[in-house]
């Protein structure tokens, strides 16, 4: 037994035991009722307690004199009741989530034809049932009252009973259309990545009939370093496949593939594979980040190292020497873990992945030419299934704003695009347009871009329509609609660019056909209805013939019989030609070392761009950010080091200059373990003005900070210097909200120690007893135990496998109707998610001191040294179920109980506020519902409980609580229930896996494993007895609280 | 034989219509109602029309076509005869390979006839006679009246008529208490200015200054204003107690007269057939219209209102407009119940909550649907886990203590209702 005398940490003010934090510390609850005594000197504006008392009498009268009125429910069933539909049970469709090249194939759970939750689909060789936040939160999006319900024409809404009446609308475009195209001048389609075929062929089917018309294809999120790196090296501007679940190592150099870096779901799956263990595996990968703002990736990593932006190109040249390829003449910094990293890669050659986020496409050059020179094309990286995520073009777009601006353009449709916000010459792009004589929009709200144009024609949104998807080559999906389209007045932009290139077809039977004409063998109606039905396309590739026309397909010559055995290929690629000495002198002139604090931006894990609809979900600002756990907001991220040189504390409003130039943007300062020395980063997606309510003014927009560097996009935005405004802002952070005060919570090991003792790293307390000497906790309890003869729910979390992506956050959200509180609620500590990801950081480097010794100048260095580079550890946390609850015992009221199942259950209507339970949890999982959070205007970013659209994503299973009630997870009880009932009325058991909670089957790692701990055969009995029994531990095990959630010690590879 | 038959069938019904026509042709130039050809006696058309209100009706109308055909003119097209061996036994009649009778059934998509042996000859006779007299009224079509919420938009007119009458109540008063004050303020004034030849005790009661805190701490105001305020909550409450489900004994006057009685009683429709979701998940379902229209697209006429309460059925199944029940059974929102737990997995017959529905007239609330009623139940009722797999190893542990009690088995725990 090695007891864990490492300290965990969850942010700085812990460490430094700062006055408020301790404060807090001691204080579940903020504030109490703001009622005085009378007499009280205290001088507040707080009523005092016969106002009070006045009011409550009043209210009292007020309620009963408004219920005399005595009440009568109406029941109205259907005229016609849908074959499929019956009220009280949901009805799942397959479809596709794609928005802006992202991809998941997703199951939807829609109750009385309202889609009401997401779910990954597991049939899906690529997300393979894996979800993201942004997936989860897209529902609420569908029930955006900011949304169009009309057609605009400069400015005004037209009103219409049925989309045919847009018909003189349409003339009047085609007409204008026709115009530009005869004008000499070019129309241009504007769009984010499309994964769509089907649509991509009305797009051609626009140009045929306008041939002045281009379209111009950018991503946000740009890969334009990778594409021009394969386009030089590989003779195609394509993103290969990458496998990291096949990769021993790993070697990132500030690519955040687990959170916004190409297709982060398929790769958290593939990465989390490499990370479990059991004892069948004792091995896992290796994973190395070089980056200078702490990614979630790199939180993951076992070895971090923070450098600079400028000296990136470097360290990879470092890598290239390291590994002993051949010299490149850079002034390559020598670094231990570059020293280490190649060594490891060199042990596993073929199995082993280098990747880069940079979007140099020198720096992609190198990296492909490390990955060459390792063997790994054909092992980790495939070629010949490419994936078509990113398409875009960051020159296609910078020469349409330049020739926008020098007037050759005379027509622009933006197709799910909002360049006047996300692109770094948005301001210049929306004085361009004014030249522009027909500017056409799709998107589906009045943002930044559609109000300078002259026509919006909102688009359906992704639940409402039907399209396809390819998101790898010869993969294909199709999107379903669940829910018929909500504004009568809104058309699907391939059908209004079909009416406007003459074709009358709807984008349904445009789509069929071209289905159609593709899939020849067999049955076509067959193959159709079954692939609408598993929401993805699962027979033979060699049936779908290339769509004429459909130049990305085309151009990738044919497609093999086995991409749908998985969804990457091995063996037989091509590799990358690389021309060293060129990128040897591109590198040299790029990269130079220099002395001043410069700027990174990046996107966060939960908003990614935010330029779209996800800007203005309150579910995706509310959700913490995994690393720094902020809400609501954007800030400049700074190291401990800086802020003490500079003397800026956290919260502190900077005025940001960048290269010299002042850029306005004035943001808070939120101090960053893990930040790379003399580095900033600043988050971009935030500081919108026409997203709608929850998205306007939130943070400050970076995206004008973007450099434009030689045709392409540079998030690396130079150097900044920044001076104290005199404001201060308070960043809403939920870290540090419930801290649970340096107990053993974390139990963890490396991978050395692991292999040795499957235990290591495991804290196991020993209580003493008088007349029996030492005994486990779980051996002396004062209490009789409960029997649970037909189930015993448990959860096992596995904490090498969780990411920290906050995918389950949103998910349990929109399951069990958790209300949105807002900024100013959650800076007052009263944030409402039932799971909770705690990140902590921990560092060799540190003291047993704390106090004021952080205080004292060795203090502040100490506190400096173990901020630098800090190792980070995720532990989702929620309700533990224990079967020895302390909650229960307290409660007054006996509104929290626990079944006979092993469920800590909590009866809302019981509850009378007294807030004892949350008191007594060790775990703090309890939230108190401190406002009516429905139906008040005072919360208004609420939009699911608040407005009349909104509530149509509640799930009508889960109650809604009122205001002075305790709430917490509940295992989604509803499930457990709904899964017990359908095995009841099969007359049978329930199978494993059939019942899973939200956030389970959310997680894009099967990090959180739910069964039934009576079932011997079911993977939790498994996991948590056969395979991992050392590695689970209960989380404070000397309480004897005896949860139902076993968490798997996190093993480092270090 | 077959042949001679139909000769003489023909020439019978022949001579019938013949009769009828004569008998008929002149009655056309009377301002009285044709008498039939039985005869227009009245006692016999009464007789008549009681016999096939209380037989014929549930299948027949005069001039429509329910599930029976219309029968106007049924005198006209068979003869008496056949007529009351088809009332006796349309079956045997249809077996004889009678070809009108086997035409007949084929056409209403064979539906048997009920056999009704226990009518006489002259019972019949007098039915047909109904018919006669009946068929030569013009048929009424008069404005059908609306779909829904007729019984609720009378109620709610009176309500505001009432309430004009309360106000008007009030203002008066209000003007009966000004005009009282202003006497007693004159009075006494005029008393003052004599105060010298009062009595002692006059003077004190003159001079007697109204004190609002006094009349306020009064005994009697106290009472009055706690008698108000204790009626006002104890209306809440009773109020309230709706909304928790103890309403007992509900039986609210539903926009369409339908009846169970009827349906579920009389022609034994089995409860499943309209609430479809019994036995598949949460809500039993209010039938949609067209499980409605599935009969009363042909049934178009009801024993008790006639054609008036069908036709809001079929009205509304034709404008596309649902009909706003009133719903009866409330259970509250924080309660969550399944009907398919309870009737499919459980075995619960509808009746053991809802009570003998096959009789009412209008449904009303049977159980109380309180919490303490719920817990009773799960407290006697035993697991029905004969044949389901599920509940073996659970039946299995606990057959040495007896029948396996729902409480037994997590019924009386709070998250199997409340979440």
């Amino acid at each position: 037994m090695k007891d864990n005398n490492k300290k965990y940490w969850k942010g700085i003010e812990e460490l430094s035991n700062d006055p408020e934090f301790l404060k807090h510390a001691h204080n579940e609850f903020p504030e109490f009722l703001s009622v005085k005594e009378k007499g009280s000197s205290e001088a507040s504006d707080a009523p005092d307690r016969r106002d009070f008392l006045k009011l409550l009498g009043f209210s009292v009268a007020a309620v009963s004199l408004a219920a005399c009125e005595a009440p009568v429910k109406k029941v109205i069933p259907y005229v016609n009741k849908p074959v499929d539909v019956d009220p009280g049970i949901a009805n799942w469709y397959a479809s596709t989530y794609q928005e802006g090249g992202e991809y998941c194939s997703i199951l939807v759970k829609t109750r009385e034809g309202r889609p009401i939750k997401i779910e990954g689909n597991k049939l899906s060789p690529i997300t393979m049932g894996g979800t993201s936040a942004r997936v989860q939160a897209s529902v609420l999006s569908l029930y955006d009252t900011e949304r169009l319900e009309f057609f605009v024409e400069n400015g005004k809404q037209i009103k219409v009973k049925s989309i045919a009446e847009y018909a003189p609308l349409d003339r009047k475009i085609i007409d204008k259309l026709a115009a530009a195209q005869a004008s000499g001048k070019s129309i241009r389609i504007v769009s984010q990545t499309i994964l769509s075929p089907t649509t991509k062929k009305a797009i051609e089917e626009f140009k045929a009939k306008y041939p002045a018309t281009e379209h111009v294809m950018y991503d946000v999120l740009s890969a334009e370093g990778i594409l021009k790196a394969n386009e030089i090296s590989l003779g195609q501007r394509i993103i290969p496949s990458y496998n990291f679940g096949a990769a021993d190592v790993i070697v990132s150099f500030g690519a955040d593939f687990l959170g916004t870096w190409i297709s982060p779901i398929e790769y958290a799956k593939q990465y989390s594979k490499t990370r479990k263990l059991s004892a069948h595996k004792k091995t896992m990968s290796k994973h190395y980040q070089i980056e200078s703002n702490l990614s979630l990736t790199g939180c993951n990593a076992d070895t971090r190292l923070p450098i600079k932006p400028s000296e990136e190109g470097l360290y990879v040249a470092a890598l290239y020497n390291a590994l002993g390829f051949g010299g490149l003449s850079t002034k390559a910094p020598n670094h231990e873990v570059i020293k280490k990293a190649a060594t490891d890669l060199l042990k596993a050659k073929g199995k082993s992945l280098v990747v880069s986020g940079s979007n140099d496409p020198y720096v992609q050059l190198l990296v492909n030419k490390i990955n060459s020179e390792l063997g790994n094309y054909g092992k980790t990286i495939d070629v010949s299934t490419p994936s078509f995520q990113k398409q875009g073009s960051d020159e296609a777009i910078l020469k349409f704003i330049e020739d926008a601006k020098s007037g050759q353009v005379g027509a622009v449709i933006f197709y799910g695009a909002n360049p006047v916000y996300d692109h770094p010459k948005g301001e210049e792009l929306k004085e361009a347009l004014k030249k522009i004589s027909l500017k056409i929009s799709f998107n589906d709200r009045m943002d930044e871009t559609s109000s300078e144009v002259d026509y919006v024609c909102p688009d359906l949104h992704f639940l409402e329509s039907w399209n396809d998807a390819e998101p790898k080559k010869g993969f294909f999906s199709l999107t379903q609609p669940t829910i018929t389209p909500i504004f009568k007045g809104n058309r699907a932009a391939q059908e209004s660019l079909l009416i406007w290139s003459g074709n009358k077809t709807d984008y349904y039977t445009y789509l069929e056909n071209n289905w159609k004409s593709r899939l020849t063998g067999g049955n076509f109606q067959e193959l159709w209805d079954k692939t609408l039905h598993d929401g993805l396309y699962s027979g033979k590739t060699s049936e779908l013939h290339v769509t004429p026309g459909h130049s990305e397909t085309e151009a990738y010559a044919a497609i093999s019989d086995t991409a749908s055995v998985g969804a990457f290929h091995t063996g037989g690629s091509s590799t990358p030609n690389v021309n060293l000495s060129e990128v040897e002198d591109n590198i040299n002139r790029t990269y130079k070392t220099n002395s001043g604090i410069e700027l990174s931006l990046y996107y966060k894990v939960g908003l990614g761009s935010g330029s779209l609809s996800a800007g203005n979900n309150p579910w995706l600002h509310e959700l913490p950010d995994p690393v720094s756990k902020a809400t609501w907001d954007n800030y400049l991220a700074i190291p401990k080091k800086m802020a003490n040189e500079m003397d800026i504390a956290q919260g502190d409003v900077v005025a940001l200059t960048v290269d010299g130039k002042n850029t306005g943007i004035e943001v808070p300062v939120l101090i960053q373990p893990g930040q790379a020395n003399n580095t900033a980063s600043l988050a971009l997606g935030y500081g919108r003005t026409k997203a709608g309510k929850c998205g306007n003014e939130v943070g400050k927009n970076a995206y004008p900070l973007i450099k434009v560097k030689g045709g392409r996009l540079d998030l690396n935005a130079g150097v900044v210097t920044f001076a104290k405004t005199g404001d201060e802002r308070k960043i809403a952070q939920t870290q540090t909200h419930h801290t649970v005060m340096a107990r053993p919570i974390i139990q963890d090991a490396s991978l050395a120690e692991y292999q040795k003792d499957a235990g290591a790293g495991r804290y196991k307390p020993m209580i003493h007893t008088n007349l029996y000497g030492e005994k486990k906790p779980t051996e002396i309890t004062t209490w009789y135990e409960h029997e649970k003869p037909n189930h015993l729910w448990g959860m096992s979390i596995d904490l090498n496998s969780c990411i920290g992506c906050g995918a389950c956050v949103v998910a349990c959200q929109s399951e069990n109707n958790v209300p949105v509180v807002g900024r100013k609620e959650v800076l007052n500590r009263r944030e409402m998610h039932w799971i909770r990801i705690d990140r902590y950081y921990s560092s060799d480097a540190e003291t047993d001191k704390t106090g004021e010794y952080f205080e004292s100048e060795s203090g502040v260095k100490d506190l400096e040294i173990a901020a630098e580079n800090p190792t980070v550890t995720f532990q989702p946390m929620l309700c533990q179920q224990c079967n020895h609850a302390p909650c229960e015992s307290v409660c007054p009221v006996a509104a929290t109980t626990h079944s006979s199942e092993g469920l800590n259950q909590m009866t809302y209507n019981r509850c009378i506020g007294t807030r004892y339970c949350a008191n007594n949890c060790p775990y703090k999982v309890r939230r108190f519902n401190w406002f009516k959070y429905f139906e008040n205007e005072e919360f208004d970013k609420n939009v699911s409980m608040n407005n009349f659209l909104g509530r149509m994503v509640l799930n009508p299973d889960v109650t809604v609580r009122s205001r002075g009630v305790m709430e917490k997870c509940s295992f989604c009880v509803q499930r457990i229930q709904e899964g017990k009932l359908k095995a009841k009325m099969e007359k049978r058991r329930p199978i494993d896996g059939e019942i899973v909670t939200a956030c389970a089957s959310a997680c894009p790692t099967d990090a959180i494993i739910f069964g039934d701990r009576n079932d011997t055969e079911s993977r939790l009995h498994k996991d948590n007895v056969v395979e991992n029994a050392e590695r689970s531990y209960a989380v404070l095990e000397e309480l004897n609280v005896q949860p139902n959630i076993l968490y798997l010690t996190k093993i480092r590879n270090s | 034989m077959s042949l001679t038959n139909t000769i003489n069938r023909s020439a019978i019904t022949l001579l019938l219509l013949f009769l009828s026509l004569f008998v008929s042709l002149p009655s056309n130039g009377e301002d009285k109602p044709a008498a039939g050809a039985a005869g227009a006696d009245p006692a016999k058309v009464a007789e008549g029309a009681k016999l096939f209100e209380a037989n014929c009706k549930a299948c027949h109308a005069v001039h429509d076509v329910v599930v029976g055909p219309a029968l106007k003119d049924v005198n006209k097209r068979r003869p008496i005869g056949w007529i009351v061996n088809f009332v006796h036994n349309s079956q045997k009649v249809i077996a004889s390979g009678d070809p009108y009778a086997v035409e007949l059934y084929n056409k209403f998509g064979k539906t048997e006839m009920k056999s009704f042996p226990e009518l006489s000859e002259d019972q019949i006779k007098s039915i047909v006679a109904y018919i006669v007299d009946e068929g030569g009224k013009k048929v009424d079509v008069g404005p059908k009246p609306p779909v829904d919420g007729q019984p609720q938009s009378e109620a709610k007119d009176e309500g505001g008529y009432s309430g004009i009458i309360l106000i008007l109540i009030i203002i008066v008063l209000v003007l009966v208490l000004v005009m009282l004050v202003v006497f007693l303020s004159v009075l006494k004034r005029y008393l003052k200015d004599k105060e010298e030849k009062l009595a002692e005790s006059d003077r004190e009661i003159v001079n007697q200054k109204f004190d609002v805190l006094k009349v306020i701490k009064s005994k009697g105001f106290l009472s009055i204003v706690g008698i108000i305020f204790v009626s006002l909550a104890l209306r809440a409450c009773w109020n309230n107690m709706f909304y928790v489900g103890v309403d007992q004994g509900y039986a609210p006057i539903q926009p369409i007269p339908f009846s169970h009685k009827l349906h579920a009683g009389q022609y034994k429709i089995d409860c499943n057939y309209c609430h479809t979701g019994v036995t598949k998940g949460k809500q039993a379902n209010i039938p949609s219209l067209n499980i409605c229209m599935n009969c009363h697209s042909q049934i178009k006429s009801g024993p008790r209102f006639g054609q008036d309460g069908i036709a809001k059925v079929i009205d509304a199944y034709n404008s596309n407009k649902p009909v706003k029940w009133v719903r009866v059974h409330n259970l509250p929102d924080l309660a969550y119940f399944n009907h398919a737990q309870h009737v499919k997995v459980g075995g619960i017959e509808c009746k053991t909550c809802h009570g003998q529905i096959d009789t009412m007239e209008v449904v009303r609330q049977h159980s109380p649907l309180t919490m303490g009623w719920c817990i009773n139940c799960h407290r006697e009722t035993a697991v029905n886990g004969k044949d389901n797999a599920y509940y073996d190893k659970l039946l299995e542990l606990h057959s040495k203590k007896g029948p396996l009690k729902v409480a037994e088995n997590g019924g009386l725990e709070c998250a199997k209702c409340h979440y």
